[in-house]
């Protein structure tokens, strides 16, 4: 097991590492990689409350990534609103759905709970698609304003990425103290044995049904944040492809870590938008990496990577006393 | 550890080729970012672009008004996201003074307002939805292609006056690009006594269209077939399997020459509009199609065309401000100002909005020297994209849509 200081120490250096970013870096490319990848580790964290934490698999979320996007830029640049309003209204109305969808949603559970999310997904992306007059159809809709929230100028890169990287540590501790709290820990409790806890007097669609609408809350952050920097949103973004996309950072990164999900979306990031431009064929090199990850690291990177560190100490200490999976499990929450 | 490693890296390498673009501000190469497509559905039509700007780019001997030309080449996988990636790539990090593509219109209005934040000028040699050059106005766009609708007044105008058509019934793909085409086909056939008496929208990745075709009128004297990407070879295919007797009129696309070469007998007597046809009698234009056949052995299409001409524009442009793009205002009024006497296209100006004022040809499939060719029949010269009407007047009415005069 790692010692408490030397942990610290580590996560000193990752927070100065991702504080710093701006000046490791020339290129405000580069900048704006970081960006997306602090947006799309938002909705991962979010994917991974359900399927980490709930043993929920949805492949629609991107439902709320689009739909909160879709709604604050047609409230801001079409429909007269102003930031902060424009603003409310896509998270408040997004997480309304979150409450619709996880009610008709969480009528089944596994393959059908899939099925549905997946079919509701489809059912925005056709929207998207087909209401031309509201969403522009497959031309999408922009005009959007980066907000300028207490005189910060959201258009230069360095202090977008500041703005964002506060979002993702606002959800990561949000999320930590979700997965901590008596709420958290019953949602577990129904991933690993629903009967038992329905036996024990736990109202288990309840406590499904809520961590499935706190899912679809940070959902719609990182869809706001999304719409703000790419200010426009077409209907790619509700597209099945996005959901198996974060689907994918989820269960590369590591399901049901706190962690394993930011490393995910890094990693799918990058590949996507810095790899692509060396590697023609960089899908091969996804399905590829993909693969090794499910080979090697079952659990996914994050766990996987603990396991190695863990077992090489071991053999460099000769102590055999602790096996490496329970220090995994440990190290879970 | 190892992703910060990478970034310092690459953090180094940005440091030094930064400092090298310092050096070299005004007359090293003149670095052009090139959005295409590799992959993904769009990928054809993206591979045919780069053959078109690679030509361009080798008659010039790479070099354009005495500077050099580095083209630098980026894939946006067909996605509006990932199209804003790209460009931030190339402007920022590899200090592109003027961007070339991106290939679909969604691609081109997801990084508008990138363009005009960051003011680089941008050459469409392909995106062709009307409002970018019409109501959603960016100055530092130009187009090398027609407007969606662009050969469709004229081809409207050709069904009802010389073809003598009354009523025709529409089948297009169900996006903005099948709804502007349909619809300035529609508004010019009305307006000269023609009647579109139905619309069928098929989606973009319709399997076969079996369905579409039984539902076709039988009173219609042409069924109107627009379509993008390789729909038409499946359209025009299944047509013919059905029996149909009907003729058919195309859109530029329905017969392309970048498909027109996996089509067999079933697409002669297509009748389409367009900006350009590879049998286009010009020795300009013969000498262009003999270049792309020796290169890439086919007749050069839409993609191609278009990439070739937005390389062509930016070689008017830079010759016009003699090579000296420090002054982006100045380089972009050049590109604004292109006027091309002889080209593929035949004669090329710009309109004030940044939109290529072309001859329109009306054009006949026809087997000729062993291949399926456009053959032209009829020239419309110097074809506005308001076509007859003064812009004012045009601009009045919505953007051409799905919903726009439905059928009767």
């Amino acid at each position: 097991m790692r010692t408490p200081t030397f942990n610290w120490v580590l996560w000193l250096l990752g927070l100065a590492a991702l504080l710093a970013l701006p000046w490791l870096v020339t290129s405000e490319y580069y900048i704006n990689i970081a960006s997306q990848i602090v947006i799309a580790a938002i909705l991962a964290l979010s994917l991974n409350l359900l399927i980490g934490f709930g043993g929920m698999i949805s492949l629609g979320h991107a439902a709320y990534l689009g739909v909160s996007a879709y709604l604050a830029i047609y409230m801001t640049a079409h429909a007269g609103f102003g930031q902060l309003s424009g603003a409310l209204i896509a998270i408040g109305s997004t997480t309304a759905l979150a409450m619709l969808f996880g009610y008709l949603s969480l009528r089944a559970s596994g393959l059908g709970f899939l099925m549905i999310t997946l079919a509701l997904g489809q059912i925005l992306w056709g929207i998207a698609y087909r209401w031309a007059s509201l969403t522009g159809g497959d031309n999408g809709l922009g005009g959007m304003k980066r907000p300028h929230p207490f005189g910060l100028d959201l258009t230069h890169p360095a202090i977008f990425y500041y703005f964002v990287l506060f979002f993702l540590g606002l959800a990561l501790w949000c999320i930590a103290r979700f997965i901590q709290s008596g709420l958290g820990q019953s949602l577990q409790g129904t991933r690993d044995q629903p009967r038992r806890m329905r036996a024990l007097g736990y109202n288990v669609w309840l406590i499904q049904w809520l961590s499935f609408v706190f899912a679809g809350f940070w959902g719609a952050v990182a869809g706001l944040l999304y719409a703000y920097y790419h200010q426009f949103v077409s209907p790619q973004a509700l597209h099945l492809t996005t959901s198996a996309e974060t689907l994918l950072m989820v269960i590369a990164g590591g399901t049901g870590t706190l962690f394993g999900p930011v490393v995910g979306a890094a990693l799918v990031v990058i590949l996507k938008n810095v790899v692509s431009a060396y590697i023609t064929r960089w899908l091969i090199l996804l399905g590829a990496i993909f693969v090794a990850i499910v080979l090697f690291m079952p659990e996914g990177l994050l766990p996987g990577l603990a396991a190695w560190i863990h077992r090489l100490k071991e053999c460099l200490h000769g102590d055999k006393k602790t096996t490496g999976v329970s220090a995994i499990t440990k190290d879970r929450v | 550890m190892m992703r910060s490693s990478v970034l310092v890296s690459a953090a180094v390498a940005t440091l030094l080729v930064s400092a090298s673009l310092v050096e070299a501000a005004d007359n090293g190469p003149l670095k052009v970012g090139f959005l295409t497509v590799r992959s993904g559905a769009l990928a054809a039509g993206g591979r045919q672009m780069e053959e078109g700007l690679k030509l361009c780019i080798d008659e010039h001997h790479g070099e354009m008004a005495g500077r050099k030309i580095e083209v630098i080449t980026a894939d946006t996988a067909g996605q509006p996201a990932v199209t804003k990636t790209k460009a931030q790539e190339l402007v920022e990090r590899d200090g592109a003074q003027v961007l070339i593509g991106p290939l679909a219109a969604f691609e081109a209005l997801a990084i508008d307002d990138y363009i005009r934040q960051t003011k680089t000028p941008i050459i469409s040699p392909s995106a062709a939805a009307e409002d970018l050059t019409q109501r959603k106005l960016n100055p530092w766009f130009v187009r090398a292609v027609g407007t969606s609708a662009q050969p469709y007044h004229p081809f409207g105008e050709y069904a009802a006056k010389e073809l003598h058509y009354k009523k025709i019934a529409i089948i297009a793909d169900d996006f903005a690009f099948g709804h502007e085409i349909a619809a300035g086909f529609q508004r010019m056939f009305e307006q000269n006594g023609g009647k579109i008496v139905q619309k069928l929208w098929s989606p973009l990745n319709t399997a076969e269209y079996g369905t579409y075709i039984t539902q076709i009128d039988p009173s219609v004297d042409a069924v109107f077939a627009a379509f993008a990407g390789g729909n038409g070879i499946k359209f025009l295919s299944e047509y013919k399997n059905y029996g149909m007797q009907k003729p058919v009129l195309g859109s530029m696309t329905t017969v392309d020459e970048g498909i027109l070469k996996r089509m067999g007998d079933e697409a002669l007597g297509v009748i389409s509009a367009g900006w350009y046809s590879a049998a286009t009698d010009t020795p300009t234009n013969k000498k262009f199609v003999a270049a792309m056949r020796k290169a890439y052995g086919a007749d050069p299409g839409y993609y191609s065309v278009g990439a070739y001409m937005a390389c062509q524009f930016l070689n008017n442009a830079l010759e016009q401000v003699k090579s000296d793009t420090s002054n982006k205002e100045a380089f972009m009024k050049a590109l604004r100002n292109v006027n091309i006497t002889d080209s593929p296209y035949g004669p090329v100006k710009i309109d004030k909005y940044g939109q290529p004022i072309l001859d329109i040809t009306i054009r006949n499939v026809e087997k000729k020297d062993g291949r399926l060719q456009n053959v032209v029949i009829k020239t419309y010269p110097s074809v506005s994209q308001f076509w007859t009407y003064g812009a004012e007047e045009f601009l009045k009415s919505p953007v051409y849509s799905r919903d726009w005069t439905p059928a009767k």
